[in-house]
């Protein structure tokens, strides 16, 4: 019988190459399932990993995948900080919903003056937006110890419902004879997130999704708060001793989660999305958690996973534009991969012993 | 950094330039909203573009996008099948109207032709079935069949097409029992299974024995007859398999000749941007077989109903008519007229709750 030991600490060779493996493992797997539905595997996982990056159409692709991986690589960097602390906020997709509230009110409250200092305070007010939605968890975790995962867990279906109630009512385009929606954002320049470079994709959320990473990493590693977070994660009890508050612990993770899943709200709202609209969100702050995983929840790490998590929206759309795929197996495709991801991670924590020969 | 802006620009317009050109099959592209095994909206739009294959044969090739969310979204699915040379592309739900209008403007050549919306541009038509007919007759029926004067309402969003579907079904409703009364739920989906359930349960609990649906799946089909003694109507498709009980009628959208109609036009190069709404007269709102669970003579009035739309002689919106809070909207025989109809977003007087705003 194979045994399986657990290391006294986990394999750095391992935690960096099981993702690697895990795509692999994901290919053959989803190459199956795309033979069983009649379609040629190599075709379908050259059209989903190959076509967006260097295909005929790449060209759209590459942004279009910025554009994807932006706010998922925003969202994530700011969840990992909690998830390493072990405060789990799985609410980032509330409070991306009520950062895009508040950063499109403010814009709309100025319609239609023009003015550059419009757009910074859209920026300010998503973030405080996400950061107040994300105290609430917060403030009753320290307060009266509820459970983080819960509180902003629930709280995203009441972001859900504020936000169907603004779009149709206080953020109502008046000029769209009764049809439930804001202004669209992008026809109002003050208030438009745009491209940075134009036809790259490059809008200015993607770029705070790269200083976000910067930051974190400098954070992590090089500040006595990375340093809190990190002992808090891994021995909560050395933490205690070590000086660490964990009150403050849990409102500085919330909080800057809150506040980075805010800001990526709006700027999807004032960019590739444009408008307040009742199913606004589509799941981005649920992704960047899979996406926070994906990259061991080290900045460099998500950068890369959340680039990789787009390429699969991306080419799995394209999949299914081209081909015909379902849409359901794309899913199912992308399910793999995070599968195969949890189950490889027992190689890093863990490993095989084959029974040694001739011993009684 | 500006030469390879300039790049992109140039991959661009060559992609564009690219997908213009012409070639010996026409593309046809279908964005769908929900699965296409929904049995409802997006399972009759595909009927639609089976149709279109059907008919042409070989001079056309159909491509289509399932569950494509509304936003951002559905803003690369259109592009991306505007440069894979799709020449006309059908955009199936109203939440596709901006997107629809974005894309379009950077690709002159292709033309869109967008469901349930109401902007329009030179390369952009709008399209639409007045399901009101349809919910007309379903009234009349819900009204005569009812016992405990309670219908339920599933409603997906507060958007005119479908409080344009309550007013009329109501107004139906009442004009065959004084006593009926409507409570909309408002589900904020076209498609979830789930919560369409869970609505259509929270209606039959609260006593409703109608339930008529603005949602796509057949999940209240299904929780209707669990509780059995509730009667439905097939949404979008016949939904046929829950026939004769629960589902006694159906509103069927047809878009298959529209459609084909629309792609003739494009291989002509006669097609121009122009606003489509017909009803159960053309043939795009068909109602599905009323069953034997129906009374014969509520069937044949039902049916009178739906000939007397179809042959023009009745407007389901006919004076008198006041609005939710009482003040006058249609006089004594006076037709309401296709504008307000298409930004309808008040109730007609004796109906309760509020739309949400």
């Amino acid at each position: 019988m194979i045994r399986l030991e657990k290391r006294p600490t986990p394999s750095r060779f391992w935690t960096w190459s099981t993702p690697v493996l895990a795509v692999l493992l994901t290919m053959i797997a989803g190459g199956l399932m795309f033979a069983a539905l009649g379609k040629n595997p190599f075709i379908a996982i050259k059209t989903i990993f190959y076509d967006p990056i260097l295909g005929e159409f790449a060209f759209y692709y590459r942004g279009q995948l910025l554009v994807k991986a932006g706010p998922l690589i925003l969202i994530a960097v700011g969840l990992a900080m909690g998830f390493r602390a072990g405060i789990w906020n799985i609410g980032a997709e509330g409070q991306y919903i009520i950062g895009a509230i508040c950063g499109a009110a403010v814009g709309l409250a100025f319609y239609p003056a023009e003015s550059w200092i419009i757009f910074p305070l859209m920026i300010v007010a998503g973030a405080l937006g996400g950061l107040l939605w994300a105290m609430i968890p917060a403030i009753l975790k320290v307060r009266f110890k509820t459970n983080e995962i819960l509180v902003s867990l629930l709280l995203v279906y009441v972001a859900e419902q504020l936000l169907a109630a603004m779009a149709l009512g206080p953020l109502r385009n008046p000029e769209a004879s009764g049809f439930p929606g804001s202004r669209n954002l992008q026809q109002y320049p003050s208030a438009a997130n745009t491209e940075i470079i134009p036809g790259t994709g490059m809008h200015w959320g993607v770029a705070a999704a790269l200083i976000a990473v910067v930051f974190a990493y400098v954070l992590l590693s090089r500040h006595l708060t990375g340093f809190h977070i990190r002992l808090a994660g891994q021995s909560p009890r050395a933490a205690r001793f070590g000086g660490v508050n964990p009150t403050a612990l849990v409102v500085f993770c919330m909080g800057v989660s809150g506040a980075l899943a805010g800001m990526a709200g709006m700027f999807e709202v004032s960019g590739p999305a444009g408008q307040i609209s009742i199913d606004f969100n589509s799941g981005y702050g649920f992704t960047a958690i899979i996406v926070a995983f994906l990259g061991r929840l080290h900045p460099i790490g998500i950068l890369m996973a959340g680039l990789l998590m787009a390429l699969t929206y991306i080419g799995g759309e394209a999949a299914q534009a081209t081909m015909q795929i379902p849409a359901a197996a794309i899913q199912a495709f992308q399910g793999m991969l995070l599968f195969f991801l949890l189950g490889l991670d027992v190689l890093s924590n863990y490993r095989f012993r084959l029974p040694r020969e001739g011993v009684a | 950094m500006n030469i390879k802006a300039l790049l992109a620009g140039t991959a661009l317009a060559l992609g564009l330039a690219g997908a213009a050109v012409a070639q010996d099959k026409t593309k046809v592209g279908f964005i769908f909203v929900g699965p296409i095994g929904d049995g409802g909206w997006t399972y009759e739009h595909n009927e639609g573009r089976l149709a279109v294959e059907e008919h042409f044969g070989d001079a056309v090739e159909t491509v289509y996008q399932e569950s494509v969310p509304e936003g951002a979204d559905a803003e690369r699915a259109m592009t991306q099948m505007a440069l894979g040379g799709a020449d006309i592309i059908f955009t199936t739900s109203f939440g596709y109207m901006d997107p629809t209008i974005n894309v379009a403007a950077k690709f002159p050549d292709v033309k869109f032709e967008h469901a349930t919306g109401f902007k329009r541009a030179d390369n952009v038509s709008t399209y639409s079935a007045r399901f009101y007919e349809g919910r007309a007759v379903q009234g009349h029926i819900a009204g005569k069949m009812t016992k405990t004067n309670k219908i339920g309402y599933i409603g997906s969003y507060p958007i005119p097409e479908v409080i344009r579907g309550i007013n009329s079904a109501y107004i139906h409703a009442k004009k065959v029992n004084p006593d009926v009364e409507f409570s909309v739920i408002w589900a904020y989906t076209w498609f979830d299974p789930a919560k369409e359930a869970d609505a259509a349960k929270a209606l039959i609990e609260q006593g409703a024995d109608v339930i008529l649906q603005h949602t796509d799946s057949t999940a209240p089909q299904a929780a209707a007859q669990e509780a059995g003694d509730v009667i439905t109507f097939g949404q979008a498709s016949d939904m046929a398999e829950y026939a004769p009980m629960p589902r006694v009628s159906s509103i069927i959208d047809n878009w298959a000749p529209y459609y084909i109609d629309r792609v003739q036009a494009v291989i002509d190069g006669t097609w121009e941007s122009m606003d489509t709404w017909d009803g159960i007269g053309p043939g795009m709102v068909e109602i599905g077989e009323i069953t034997d669970a129906v009374p014969a003579e509520v069937k044949a009035e039902a049916e009178a109903l739906r000939d007397a739309i179809a042959a023009g002689e009745y407007h389901p919106f006919t004076g008198p008519l006041n609005k939710q809070d009482g003040s006058a909207w249609l006089a004594e025989g006076e037709v309401a007229d296709d504008g307000t109809l298409a930004g309808m977003n008040f109730y007609v007087e004796g109906l309760t709750g509020e739309i949400p705003q």
